[in-house]
């Protein structure tokens, strides 16, 4: 055990075979990705990013995408050892690394492993054709079968996420996919409703009237049924879309919602932590190309560091903290500071949205379900 | 000076429509008062609202000279005239100031409501009326038809009258010759001392306060010290001047002449319509006979949707008061709407004028709160209140009766419509006075209360009449009525914007009206609430707005913190636009479109 601050990693990996309509994710298609100057640049805004935080114990690397299980193996291995040499490591370190269940991507699962990733979160979405197809996936059924398969072999955890309260689809119908998938869960599943984002092909497509989404009643019926099934299986929700059977919750994800410090490196990667003593919100430059020329430049392609002062962490600890069931400590607020408006959460309480203890303040069930308007109520 | 017998002071009045601003054109036209180039359309209506709705809002007045067929030119004196019956109080003094009228009547459309509101008034100023049938190059004009339906409907000799077209020019010459030869000229003793009635005022850019005047005894001139019989004030007059309809200066103006002074007046507001003006130093013994101030019969607050337009907003009042002396306003706050005016109106279309006004002409963007009248509240203590306001409403245990206004409403409507138009009328609490035919249209008379004329009968009339009843009221009086205050709540506090006075039996059916309503504009929230509709502690009416299920955000990817801050921001944002009530807030917007009631 040492003293040094714990701290996580998140690697964002930008590029994807193709944009699926839904997503707004910073994922970009390219033709040809130079890896020789990616495997570099990415190691060298890791060295910047070890200099901005200090000395420290990882406690977590999460690659993310984009799809990083089109990252060679070697690039991965890379960071991976970098990480490992630059800071101390904590005996559970965990490595996740999102996956697409393409052929192409399960070919490298091996390497992945072989670089020291130990967990690995699939991109299935759904377990039915016509919908792989609707939300432009380029992997099948089977495909997603055999992927899970694979990594339930390779790697020590594996989770996989599903979208679900999608146009047309009925409760009945998701019962029975989401009961398929725990036939092949493992201990961790990330279930989330369809969102339509601005600037996706879905957003235009909704407004055109192209297909219409589930209403506010029928949203809160899939959301519930949801909870209820997941709590039976034994894997209760952790946080409002993630489930898992206790302790096997994804550490990494875990550091965000406990607003605890973790550095980002790669394009738009965003990172939380304390930078010589004072709390920073880091962000990368977003485009691939501006990004690496940033990094071949000056060595990192931060965009901007800000102070985060010290309303604005009590406010971004409880926006995160609640979506979380266990809920925020009443210590870890103090810390920070008293800005809790008491009547106002008095008023939550009483109305059963949130429960408030000696050492927790919690969002109950109601109030996790409606989060934003609870945070509003609380926070503005 | 010109001699009285040489002078004809004359008015239009017509129903809306029929072609009154048309024909004044024509007159000045064909009189040469304007160049073919200065001609624009409908010259008298000035004002930018009433050259698009078509409706005359302030009188104007205009010199025209006519050689006429006897050979001698002629002075005739034309006072245009609102023709809706909102300004009923403009009309009348306006027509005091002349001796005779030409009575304009579609000949395709024949007598509607508002012909007969104006002949009443017309008569009621003992003026000479020479009928004109307007519109004869329409094919469906039947001017046989129309000549005796005016014969049956009004009871005036309509044999003669006059077949004009005023838009293609039919008839101008004949009507100016009737005017000279039918109309009576005035009459007025230049030696006497200085009688002149004021007519009108407003403020005008270039000439400050300019008073119309029409001369009675006496003559006006340049540098005279004059006295406003009802005040005492005086000042000095600085020019004195015609409307041809360009304003020109002239040397005087004699009796029986009309035009216009100015005098270094600083507002419109002491310039009393209807006063008497005489001279300082040698004033007349007796004023002429006075008129009843304009007093305003619906009120309703005006509020600025952005609260930084508050200030705004009093100026532009402001500037309109100062053209309209009828238009009446006070501040007024209320919790559900912030800060605003109490504004008082002559009527409905006026109270739409100005608001249209106050959007166009300034920009504003304006809640307005549901219109209401003015009750008459006896207290227990024997005092009077004078209600504008139903948030003004005082204790009902102190309350000993309230009287409200009712109306005499003439509605004629082609015989098909006749049955909807009844049971509206009966829905409002209507009394029938009359129900007659006209020439295949039904004339029916109700006596009727204000505030269920307020409430939405326009809208209600011209639906269910497919547009074609033609409505018109004039004030009758106080009664009294069991009123009673119906309260809106939300989560138990009372909406004060929404509070109105009803009569009892119809507080239930509004109440539960405007619960429905409001449940459906505002949007869920994250606590259940209830909307109620109370009589003193009394829940008359309640819906439930249940709380909102889900509002949640799905993905909360890669710490991005900042993205959940953003909403943050948004809400915060989207909070301005709100109203607090308890722990709901409530969207401005939902109250606005509640007040809309209309369709329900
Ligand atoms: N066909 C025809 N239309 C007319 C005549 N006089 C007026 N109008 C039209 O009737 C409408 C109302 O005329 P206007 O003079 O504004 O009526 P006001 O409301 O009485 O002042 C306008 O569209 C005119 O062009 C006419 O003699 N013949
Ligand atoms: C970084 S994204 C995608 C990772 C990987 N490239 C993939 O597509 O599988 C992580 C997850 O967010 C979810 N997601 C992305 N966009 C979404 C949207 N618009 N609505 C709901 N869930 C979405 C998907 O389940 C996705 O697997
Ligand atoms: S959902 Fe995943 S694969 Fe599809 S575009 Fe987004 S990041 Fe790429
Ligand atoms: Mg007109």
């Amino acid at each position: 055990m040492s003293d040094l601050p714990e701290i996580a990693l998140y690697v964002h990996w930008p590029f994807c075979q193709s944009k699926c309509p839904y997503c707004d994710f910073n994922s970009h298609v390219r033709d040809q990705v130079e890896q020789d100057q990616w495997r570099q640049a990415l190691v060298r805004e890791l060295d910047h990013a070890v200099q901005e935080a200090g000395p420290r114990q990882l406690k977590s690397i999460f690659f993310g995408g984009g799809t990083p299980s089109l990252m060679p193996p070697e690039t991965v291995a890379a960071i991976i050892e970098r990480a490992k040499s630059s800071w101390q490591i904590t005996d559970d370190l965990e490595i996740t690394l999102e996956a697409n269940p393409t052929s192409v991507d399960v070919g490298r699962f091996h390497g992945y492993r072989d670089a020291g990733v130990n967990r690995l979160s699939l991109g299935v979405q759904s377990l039915q054709p016509d919908v792989l197809e609707f939300l432009g996936r380029l992997h099948n059924v089977d495909q997603a079968r055999q992927a899970i398969e694979l990594a339930s072999d390779l790697f020590d955890r594996y989770s996989f996420d599903l979208i679900y309260a999608r146009p047309n689809q009925t409760i009945q119908a998701w019962r029975e996919e989401l009961n398929d998938a725990l036939a092949l869960a493992g201990d961790h599943l990330s279930l989330y409703q369809l969102t339509i984002e601005q600037g996706t092909a879905f957003y235009t497509k909704h407004r055109l009237g192209e297909f219409k989404m589930p209403d506010e009643e029928l949203a809160a019926e899939f959301y519930e049924v949801t909870q209820e099934m997941m709590e039976a299986s034994g894997r209760p929700s952790y946080e409002i879309s993630n489930h898992a059977k206790p302790g096997q919750e994804s550490r990494h994800n875990l550091v965000y919602w406990r607003y605890q410090d973790y550095a980002g490196i790669g394009p738009g990667a965003h990172g939380r932590l304390k930078i010589k003593g004072q709390k920073s919100a880091v962000l990368r430059h977003r485009l691939p190309e501006k990004w690496l020329g940033a990094v071949q430049s000056y060595g990192h392609a931060t965009r901007e560091v800000i102070s985060v002062d010290l309303q604005e962490q009590f406010q971004e600890a409880l926006l995160m903290g609640l979506r979380l069931r266990e809920g925020v400590p009443v210590s870890r607020l103090k810390e920070i500071g008293d800005f809790l408006q008491q009547d106002r959460l008095d008023i939550l309480c009483e109305e059963g949205l949130v429960i408030q203890s000696d050492d927790k303040i919690l969002a109950t069930e109601e109030g996790r379900q409606r989060l934003n308007a609870v945070l509003d109520y609380l926070l503005n | 000076m010109t001699d009285l017998s040489k002078i004809r002071n004359f008015s239009i009045v017509a129903h809306i429509d029929h072609g009154k601003s048309t024909l004044a054109d024509r007159l000045i036209q064909f009189c040469g008062g304007l160049t073919e180039r200065e001609m624009t359309e409908q010259v008298l209506d000035n004002m930018e609202i009433e050259k698009e709705r078509g409706i005359t809002i302030k009188a104007q007045t205009v010199r025209l000279e006519y050689k006429a067929k006897d050979g001698e030119t002629y002075i005739l004196n034309l006072m245009d005239t609102p023709g809706h019956v909102d300004f009923a109080y403009e009309v009348s003094r306006s027509l005091a100031a002349c001796e005779g009228a030409l009575l304009v009547v579609d000949a395709s459309q024949g007598v509607e409501a508002q012909t007969l509101a104006n002949v009443y008034l017309a008569m009621d100023g003992d003026l000479d009326l020479v009928p004109v049938l307007n519109k004869i190059d329409l094919p469906a004009a039947d001017p046989d038809r129309i000549r005796q339906q005016i014969e049956d409907v009004i009871g005036i000799e309509a044999d003669g009258a006059l077949e004009v077209s005023a838009k293609s020019g039919i008839g101008i010459e004949e009507t100016l010759d009737a005017i000279v030869e039918q109309l009576p000229s005035p009459d007025g003793e230049r030696d006497s001392e200085l009688k002149a009635m004021l007519v009108d005022s407003w403020y005008d850019q270039y000439l400050g306060v300019v008073i119309l005047v029409r001369v009675v005894d006496g003559v006006l001139q340049k540098g005279q010290k004059i006295r406003m019989m009802s005040t005492g004030a005086t000042h000095e007059i600085d020019r004195v001047g015609i409307f041809t309809p360009k304003h020109e200066t002239v040397k005087e103006l004699g009796p029986g002449e009309m035009g216009f002074i100015t005098a270094s007046i600083k507002s419109v507001s002491d310039c009393q319509v209807g006063d008497t003006i005489t001279l300082d130093r040698k004033p007349a013994t007796e004023a002429l006979p006075g008129f009843k101030p304009s007093v305003p019969v619906v009120f309703c607050g005006l509020f600025p949707v952005d609260a930084s337009d508050f200030e705004t907003l009093r100026e532009s009042l402001g500037k309109l008061a100062l053209n309209d002396a009828s238009f009446h306003f006070e501040m007024e706050s209320s919790a559900a709407l912030g800060f605003g005016f109490r504004c008082g109106f002559l009527g409905l279309l006026h109270l739409e004028i100005i608001q249209e006004r106050l959007n166009r002409e300034f920009d504003l963007d304006l809640i307005s709160t549901a219109p209401s009248v003015v009750y008459k509240i006896h207290m227990n203590d024997g005092s009077l209140l004078e209600l504008h306001n139903p948030a003004d409403y005082p204790d009902v245990v102190k309350i000993d009766s309230i009287e409200e206004p009712w109306i005499k409403a003439t509605i004629m409507v082609p015989d098909e419509y006749l049955g909807p138009v009844l049971t509206l009328c009966t829905e409002r609490r209507g009394e029938q006075l009359d129900l007659t035919y006209v020439g295949g249209r039904a004339m029916v008379v109700y006596k009727l209360p204000l505030n269920e004329v307020v409430f939405d009968f326009y809208d209600r009339l011209k639906s269910i009449t497919s547009g074609y009843a033609s409505f018109d009221y004039e004030m009758v009086g106080y009664e009294s009525g069991d009123l009673v205050k119906v309260q809106i709540m939300i989560n138990g506090d009372p909406v004060d914007a929404l509070s109105m006075l009803v009569h009892r039996s119809q507080a239930e059916f509004r109440g539960r009206a405007i619960c429905a309503r409001l449940k459906d504009l505002v949007p869920r929230q994250l606590f259940k609430v209830a909307i109620q509709a109370a009589i003193g502690g009394k829940i008359i009416a309640r819906e439930t707005l249940s709380a909102m299920r889900k509002d949640v955000t799905a993905k909360c990817y890669g710490g991005d913190v900042s993205r959940k801050r953003k909403l943050l921001e948004k809400q915060k944002e989207g909070k301005k636009r709100m109203r607090q009530f308890g722990k709901v807030d409530i969207p401005q917007s939902a109250f606005l479109e509640a007040l809309k009631m209309g369709d329900n």
